[in-house]
C-alpha cells in the first residue's frame, strides 16, 4: 500500500518535472524553429549568406605569392566547377591520389595554386564567437551553398574512396580516451540529449539526412558560421581527445561515413542552428 | 612490446579476411589497420601525451569491435577485468559529502585541452547524462534517470556499494556500458567518487528529498 503511494508520488514528480523541463527545451527549440521558418520565407535574412558573399569574393580574388584565384580549382566536377560539387564530396582526387572533403580541398587548392603555406592556411582555421568566419569558414559556405536543394550522393566508384567509408564507419563506433567515447556514445540512438542539447542519431540514415546538409551552420548563439570538421573538432575536445589536425583524414572518414549516413538528403547550407 | 604484438595480431587478422572475403566495407567491422594508420597521421601535433590517450585498451577494442554488444565469452571476460580493476576506498566507507557531489555532478569541467593547466578539480558532469534533483531541470537523457534513487533503494547498504562501483567502473557490472569507468581511468578521485554516491544514496540529499 504504503509502496504504491511512493510510486504513485514519483511518477507524479516525474510528470510534473517533465513537464517543466519539456517546456524549458521546447521553448528554444521552438524559437530555432521559427527563425528557420522565417528563413524559408525570407531566405535574403539569414545571417550566413553574409559568409556565403564574403566566401565568393575570396573564391574569386586573386591572391597568394602567384596572385591566383581559386576560380581553377577543381572540387571534382571539373576546374571552376562550384555548382552541386559539394553534394558529392567527399571524393577521391586523382591529383592528390587522396580522398578529400571540401575543406581539405580548399586548403589543396589555396596551396597548388595560389601558392600560400599549408601551415599558414591552416593556422587559424576557425573564428571564435562575435568574429567575421575565418577565410576557410567563408569559402566552405559559399561552396556548400552552391549545392543548396540537391541531395547528397557520395560517390564510392574508387577503392579509397570505399576505403574511407569503412574506416569513417569504424571511426565512428570506435572508443578511446579516458571518457571511454565514441561518436556513437551521443549519436547512437533516437530522441537523447545532453543536458538540453537534442542529439541526432548519426547511425540512422533518416536523420543523418535531416542534419548533415545543414553544416557549414550559422550559429545564433556564437554569431558565425561553423563548417563540419569545426562540428567535429569540438566533438573530439568533449571525448577529451587531443586538437585534431585541419583537413585531417580522420575528419574526411568520418565525413565520409555521415554523407553516405544522409545520402538523398538535401544541402541547406548555411542553416540556423542555435 | 605488448601494444606491438596486439598490432601484428590485428594487421593478421585484416590480412587474413582481407584474403578469404570479398569487399563489404558498409558491413565489416573496419579495416583495423587501416583505421590505426589515418589515426596516427591526424593528429599530428599533439605529445606523446596526448597521443597516447587515442590508444584503445583491450575493452575499448572490444566494445569498439562488436560495437557494445560483446558474445557472451568477450563479455565475460571484460567484466573479469574490470571488476579486478575496482578499488575501494582504505577505510571502507563510501559514503562521503553529497554537497561536495552535488558540485561534481553539475561540473563538466576536466581533461579537455583547454582545461589545461587544471583551474579546478575534475567534474562527473554526471547531469549531462541524468536526472537527479528534481530541481534541476537542464538534465540529459543518455543514462536512466537517476531521480529519488537512493530513497527507492531505502538507502540499502548493497545499493550503496553498487552505486560506488557503477561510478568506479559502470563496466564491472555491465560490459561496454556507454558511462564512463571513472575511477579506473582515473577521472575521479576515489573520495570524489564517494561524494557522489553519497549525493545519490544519502536520505539528506535533494536527489531523494
Amino acid at each position: 500500500m504504503r509502496r504504491g503511494l511512493l510510486i504513485a508520488a514519483l511518477g507524479g514528480a516525474l510528470v510534473v518535472a517533465g513537464g517543466l523541463q519539456t517546456l524549458a527545451q521546447d521553448d528554444t527549440e521552438r524559437e530555432v524553429e521559427r527563425y528557420r521558418q522565417m528563413l524559408k520565407e525570407d531566405p535574403w535574412s539569414n545571417p550566413g549568406l553574409l559568409e556565403v558573399d564574403r566566401g565568393e569574393a575570396l573564391w574569386k580574388a586573386k591572391r597568394g605569392p602567384r596572385s591566383a584565384s581559386l576560380e581553377a580549382c577543381d572540387l571534382g566536377k571539373g576546374p571552376g566547377k562550384v555548382e552541386g560539387a559539394f553534394a558529392e564530396l567527399p571524393r577521391y582526387f586523382p591529383d592528390a591520389d587522396k580522398v578529400m572533403d571540401l575543406e581539405a580541398r580548399l586548403v589543396w587548392c589555396m596551396e597548388k595554386l595560389q601558392g600560400s603555406n599549408r601551415a599558414d592556411i591552416v593556422k587559424r582555421p576557425y573564428s571564435k564567437a562575435n568574429q567575421a568566419g575565418s577565410e576557410l569558414e567563408a569559402l566552405a559556405t559559399y561552396v556548400a551553398h552552391k549545392s543548396n536543394g540537391r541531395k547528397f550522393a557520395p560517390r564510392l566508384d574508387h577503392p579509397k574512396e570505399r576505403e574511407a567509408l569503412a574506416v569513417g564507419e569504424a571511426l565512428f563506433f570506435r572508443r578511446q580516451g579516458p571518457m571511454d567515447f565514441a561518436c556513437a556514445t551521443c549519436h547512437g540512438d533516437i530522441g537523447k540529449r545532453i543536458r538540453l542539447q537534442g542529439l541526432p542519431y548519426l547511425s540512422k540514415p533518416a536523420e543523418a539526412r535531416e542534419v548533415i546538409g545543414q553544416w557549414p551552420a550559422y550559429r545564433v548563439s556564437q554569431g558565425t558560421v561553423m563548417t563540419m570538421q569545426h562540428r567535429i573538432t569540438d566533438c573530439f575536445w568533449q571525448m577529451r581527445l587531443p586538437l585534431i589536425d585541419y583537413g585531417s583524414d580522420v575528419a574526411v572518414a568520418l565525413t565520409m561515413y555521415l554523407v553516405n549516413q544522409a545520402k538523398g538528403g538535401e544541402v541547406s547550407a548555411p542553416q540556423i542552428k542555435r | 612490446m605488448r601494444i606491438g604484438a596486439v598490432v601484428t595480431a590485428a594487421g593478421a587478422a585484416v590480412a587474413l579476411a582481407a584474403a578469404c572475403l570479398p569487399a563489404s566495407p558498409a558491413r565489416s567491422q573496419g579495416p583495423a589497420a587501416a583505421v590505426e594508420a589515418v589515426i596516427k597521421g591526424s593528429w599530428t601535433k599533439a605529445t606523446p601525451e596526448w597521443q597516447a590517450r587515442l590508444a584503445q585498451d583491450e575493452t575499448q577494442r572490444l566494445c569498439s569491435q562488436y560495437r557494445n554488444a560483446p558474445p557472451n565469452e568477450v563479455a565475460n571476460a571484460i567484466l573479469a577485468r574490470e571488476r579486478a580493476a575496482l578499488q575501494y576506498p582504505p577505510d571502507g566507507k563510501l559514503m562521503g559529502d553529497w554537497k561536495k557531489g552535488e558540485k561534481l555532478a553539475q561540473s563538466g569541467y576536466g581533461l579537455r585541452f583547454t582545461d589545461y593547466p587544471p583551474r579546478q578539480e575534475n567534474g562527473g558532469n554526471c547531469y549531462a547524462c541524468h536526472q537527479l534533483d528534481k530541481k534541476e531541470l537542464s538534465f540529459g537523457t543518455l543514462g536512466p534517470s537517476l531521480l529519488a534513487y537512493g530513497k527507492a533503494r531505502k538507502h540499502a547498504e548493497a545499493d550503496v556499494k553498487a552505486v560506488y562501483e557503477r561510478i568506479y567502473n559502470p563496466q564491472a557490472a555491465v560490459p561496454c556500458a556507454n558511462m564512463p569507468r571513472f575511477g579506473t581511468n582515473g577521472v575521479l578521485t576515489i573520495d570524489q567518487i564517494k561524494d557522489l554516491v553519497a549525493y545519490v544514496m544519502s536520505p539528506d540529499s535533494p536527489v531523494n528529498k
